[in-house]
């Protein structure tokens, strides 16, 4: 048994597992759980959740690495990334890239030494009207100008200085959390409030929602 | 395109079965038309699959009749017309529907066709002249016969690292690769080993296992053969040879009992290579990567090529002699031995490697030539030769459309994988209810429902439920998979527990998961105590014409020995001279101290045999056999199936068939039996055995035994099986580990030993016991502890396994290492063992 969720994320993962009526259903949430704790996916990540959805180490790589934002690789606590797609090009985006990698003194697709920024430059973030934008840990920021650029890495700075960041827990926290926290909030429905997982094999029977054929049409 | 060209078709053996042009009923049917004629499909049934049977090849490349369609590769398009007007359809993806007017030779579909494979070979290296599919390849065929014939591409193709191994027997050509989901599709869904998957996306796509986790799979094999280009390739045949100096011809897998339809092709009077070949009933043109691989063992240097004989002095060393020297010794010391001790102070083990006729032949030169009963084919580690030749038989397609299947004392996947293919396909496939009893998990029991039982404690277990479910389960059709399983205690538990459900299920069939490949086939032909060819009694030897009648006075006599009752024998110094026909006691029987003490008791020990193996070594005379593809003959696979094997190569040195040498053995007794070939012995089998009588020579030559032709006993002889009285388990000793040993696809058997490709896929001998009891006892994987049984005490490696049950310990049979057998008593039902921390 491979071990590399912590105790309280294991947990997390068989409540995510047990909202699901097929274990392997729960790969992508568990994937992303991967990456909220290491920033990351890594290769034990992706082999106990093998494990834990009873597939093969090869079926979870394979779903992992089709999605893009899935991280393969370590990424900086900050993944910047600048579009590079037609309407930010028009708007300067070619200067803004030129100038975020002068800045940070890496080329696209590195990471910073520190292990505080990697940048990348991404395709259309559909935000076209708000030209140039760019995403921190695909947070948007519109209408960037170089110099809005080196007061959000200055902030992103000061913000990591302080520590491990905003805690995600809490919906009061502004801020950027770490590369590969989904959501400042969490969902948990308490167990007494889950309808639970219904089975696509054995449920043969009408949604719960849908009235019975006898019932009156609803005036 | 010239309608030369147009009369392509794909390779025989890749995978497609044998077209059929029957149309379908026109009650069940629909009604379509393939360029201008008009054919009766049937419901349901794909495009393509249609077009095929009505002689009309579309190409294609993803599409496989065995495997789901995907619609991967886009080639098969065709024009389709069901009313609205003629359209591109992938024909792999659509089933035909009435009126459907279907244009394969169209210009539209020319045109796509011609497009999809100027798009499929963008980034193709074209590397054909170092590619092994090179000559055989459906891409190079297909871009010839419907390619545009040039391309305008012109830019830098994708580039891989090439070839990069995903497993021991496999190679990747990730350039190769055309993306058409075939090895991925068959890993997931015939295999059901998924360790490759497509990964990455878009233009970067590429088939790959998962880092340090090898595409091992029993039957990673097959990939290679269904692989449309030279993707994969198998490192066995990687540069051996070329597909145009190839010579093929059809044979039988004899590796196991399940009788896959193969081909051996030989290059240089060397096999170099098998491929799987569709037949119906049986393997679906699949193969396991142990009957792929090893032919190698022919060429292996434990290979004997000439007979070994020693000195008079007995201890002297195995040295080369001739065969007129060695037959006649042979011969010498048998006649002495029937003169001084009696016939009966003969005995025969084995015979399971040896086609129908070998066994005939042997079977006859034993009982009415030398005129000794004491013969066995199994090696005490199958069942009762009168259970399997009297219980009702089912095949495997029955097996797989019942409408429940129980299955105990086998795990398929080790011992019979293609079975395991095949059950497995209806287990989690077409939903046929299975009910496994095993005393570990095996590789269905996630699949199944598994009942878990200990070892000794089957009948009741298999009692319990169908007092409480037999009713039910009985209303319906039942077939029993049935093994030896563990060779860890006696079979006669296996043996209540199917009288048990002949009482309660008295309309159940059975399919007896017997291992080694002609095993049915050697019962059949008499390879048994107290057994005549075709399943028959002593009493109803004048069934079988004057030979056998009079024969006086074996058949009149008592049944002679078993395998356990001549090793006993042998131990006790009442075997003169012990035949061994492919049999290696040291390493089968499961008693490894009383196979020893036979050995070196046995008078004289004469080992026929294909390789020198640790018994053979310790033999006096070894005649040197002829092996897989080496012989002509036929075998019978499990469930009675009759199937011809073709000889492709000529044996190594003299080596000669076994048939020849009982016939040579005869005559130096004074007897000729009158064979010249092996057609001739056929002859006689289906003259004077009745079960055999309507198979011919003729019939077994025709077409029509392509599939194989299913004999089975008749069921009205004299033969009985009386079952043991149910066998009450010994109570639990909690201070002891019930042992579970049973045998794995890649161990120390012969051919896998002695084929490199396999050999190093056979795992060390180590005992598997629950992770809970090895924290019990404090040690962790890896770790050492002593096993003491009352034969023995022998010091092993642990590990950790959640398939084993607490209170069981697992070790595999003849892994190398120390030797499961050797902690087994022969005959007791189960073996206790006592663990000590060293």
């Amino acid at each position: 048994m491979t071990d590399h969720f912590t105790p309280a994320n294991l947990d997390l993962a068989h409540e995510i597992i047990g909202r699901y009526p097929v274990k392997r259903s729960a790969m992508i949430p568990l994937l992303h759980l991967a990456q909220e704790q290491d920033g990351w996916v890594t290769e034990d990540a992706m082999r106990q959740i093998a494990e834990l959805v009873e597939v093969t180490p090869a079926e979870v790589l394979g779903t992992c690495s089709f999605y893009e934002m899935f991280k393969r690789q370590p990424v900086g606590r900050f993944l910047i990334n600048i579009c590079g797609t037609l309407s930010c090009q028009l708007m300067g985006a070619e200067d803004l890239i030129h100038h975020a990698e002068q800045t940070l003194g890496i080329t696209s697709g590195d990471t910073t030494p520190d292990g505080l920024f990697t940048l990348a430059v991404a395709e259309c973030q559909a935000a076209c009207t708000e030209a140039p934008c760019l995403q921190v840990n695909y947070r948007h920021r519109y209408k960037v100008t170089p110099a809005d650029f080196d007061d959000l890495v200055e902030e992103l700075r000061r913000q990591a200085g302080e520590g491990e960041g905003p805690d995600p827990q809490s919906p009061e926290t502004a801020g950027v959390p770490r590369h590969g926290v989904l959501s400042v909030a969490r969902q948990h429905i308490p167990a007494e409030r889950a309808a639970g997982p219904s089975s696509p094999t054995t449920n043969q029977g009408p949604p719960v929602w849908m009235p019975p054929p006898d019932a009156e049409e609803p005036k | 395109m010239s309608d030369a060209t147009r009369v392509y078709r794909s390779p025989p053996r890749e995978g497609s079965p044998v077209s059929d042009p029957t149309e379908a009923p026109p009650d069940d049917g629909v009604k379509i038309t393939i360029d201008g004629r008009e054919f009766t499909a049937h419901k349901g049934e794909l495009l393509i699959a249609a077009a095929e049977r009505a002689g009309t090849y579309i190409p294609h490349f993803c599409y496989h009749s065995r495997m789901s369609p995907v619609g991967m590769c886009r080639m098969c398009l065709v024009e389709v017309d069901s009313g609205r007007g003629p359209g591109l359809q992938p024909s792999c993806m659509v089933p035909v529907s009435d009126g459907m007017v279907v244009d394969t030779e169209s210009e539209t579909t020319k045109r796509a066709q011609e497009g999809i494979l100027e798009l499929l070979l963008i980034n193709h290296p074209l590397d054909c002249p170092v590619c092994d599919k090179g000559g055989e390849c459906p891409l190079q065929d297909q871009a010839v016969a419907f390619g545009p014939g040039e391309s305008r591409f012109v830019e830098e193709k994708r580039h891989y690292e090439k070839p990069i191994p995903i497993s021991d027997l496999v190679n990747l050509d990730r350039e190769r690769c055309i993306l058409c989901d075939r090895c991925t599709r068959f890993a997931r869904e015939v295999a059901g080993d998924p360790l490759i998957s497509f990964t990455e996306r878009g233009n970067r796509t590429q088939v790959l296992t998962f880092p340090d986790d090898p595409f091992s799979s029993y039957f990673s094999g097959n990939t290679v053969q269904i692989c449309p280009v030279g993707a994969l390739t198998a490192a066995p045949y990687r540069f051996r040879a070329r597909p145009w100096d190839l010579d093929q011809v059809e044979s039988t897998c004899t590796t196991c009992s399940v009788g896959c339809r193969i081909a051996v092709q030989s290059s240089g009077d060397q096999i170099v290579r098998r491929l799987g070949v569709d037949i119906d009933p049986v393997n679906h043109g699949w193969l396991c990567d142990r009957g792929r691989f090893d032919y190698e063992s022919a060429y292996s240097p434990e290979r004997i090529t000439d007979p070994l004989m020693r000195g008079r002095a007995g201890d002297s060393e195995l040295i080369e002699a001739t065969w007129p020297a060695a037959m006649a010794a042979t011969a010498e010391t048998l006649r002495e031995a029937i003169d001084a001790h009696g016939a009966s102070s003969v005995a025969v083990l084995g015979g399971a490697r040896l086609t129908n006729e070998d066994a005939y032949t042997w079977s006859k030169l034993a009982r009415t030539v030398i005129g000794t009963d004491n013969i066995d084919s199994q090696l005490a580690d199958g069942l009762a030769a009168e259970m399997v030749l009297t219980l009702p038989r089912a095949t495997i397609d029955e097996a797989c459309s019942a409408d429940t299947v129980i299955m105990f004392g086998v795990d398929p996947k080790e011992e019979l994988p293609v079975l395991h293919l095949r059950l497995r396909h209806a287990v989690v496939e077409d939903k046929v209810p299975m009910i496994e009893f095993s005393p570990v998990e095996t590789s269905l029991s996630r699949h199944c429902r598994s009942v878990r039982h200990l070892p000794g404690a089957l009948t009741e277990s298999v009692s319990e439920l169908l007092a409480s479910e037999g009713e039910r389960i009985g209303s319906g059709s039942v077939v029993v998979v049935v093994g030896r399983g563990s060779l860890a205690g006696s079979g006669e538990d296996i043996e209540a527990a199917v009288a048990a459900i002949r009482q309660a299920i008295p309309h159940a069939t059975f399919l007896p998961a017997l291992r080694r490949g002609n095993v049915m086939g050697a019962l059949q032909m008499g390879l048994s105590p107290g057994i005549l060819p075709g399943g028959l009694a002593f009493s109803e030897a004048d069934r079988l014409g004057e030979d056998w009648a009079g024969s006086q006075p074996v058949v009149s006599d008592e049944p002679g020995l078993d395998a356990a009752g001549i090793l006993a024998a042998a131990a006790a110094g009442r075997v003169a001279v012990l035949i061994l026909l492919g049999a290696d006691p040291l390493a089968d029987v499961p008693d490894r101290d009383l196979a020893e003490r036979a050995l070196a008791g046995a008078g004289t020990v004469v080992a026929v045999d294909t390789h020198l193996t640790v018994s053979a070594r310790r033999a006096h005379v070894v005649l040197p056999a002829s092996g897989p593809g080496e012989k002509a003959g036929t075998t019978t696979n499990l469930e009675g199936r009759i199937s011809r094997l073709g000889p492709k190569v000529t044996p190594p040195g003299t080596a000669r068939p076994d048939w020849m040498i009982a016939v040579e053995l005869a005559d130096r007794l004074g007897v000729d039996m009158g064979f010249a070939d092996s057609r001739r012995i056929w002859d006689e089998i289906s003259t004077v055995v009745p079960m055999f009588s309507d198979c011919p020579v003729e019939r077994i030559e025709s077409p029509e035994a392509q599939d194989g032709i299913l004999c089975r006993p008749a069921g009205d002889g004299d033969l009985r099986w009386d079952p043991p009285a149910a066998v009450a388990a010994p109570p639990v000793d909690a201070y002891a580990l019930r042992l579970v040993s049973s045998r794995k696809l890649y161990d120390q058997a012969t051919m896998t030993a002695n084929s490199p490709s396999l050999a190093g896929l056979a795992e060390e001998s180590r005992v598997r016991l629950n992770p809970r009891e090895l924290d019990r006892l404090g040690v962790t994987d890896g770790g050492r502890l002593a096993f003491v049984s009352p034969r023995t005490r022998i010091i092993a490696t642990v590990s950790g396994d959640e398939k084993v049950p607490r209170g069981v310990m697992a070790m595999t049979f003849n892994a190398a290492g120390p030797a499961a057998s050797e902690l087994i008593e022969l005959g007791t039902v189960v073996t206790e063992v006592r663990v000590e921390t060293l």
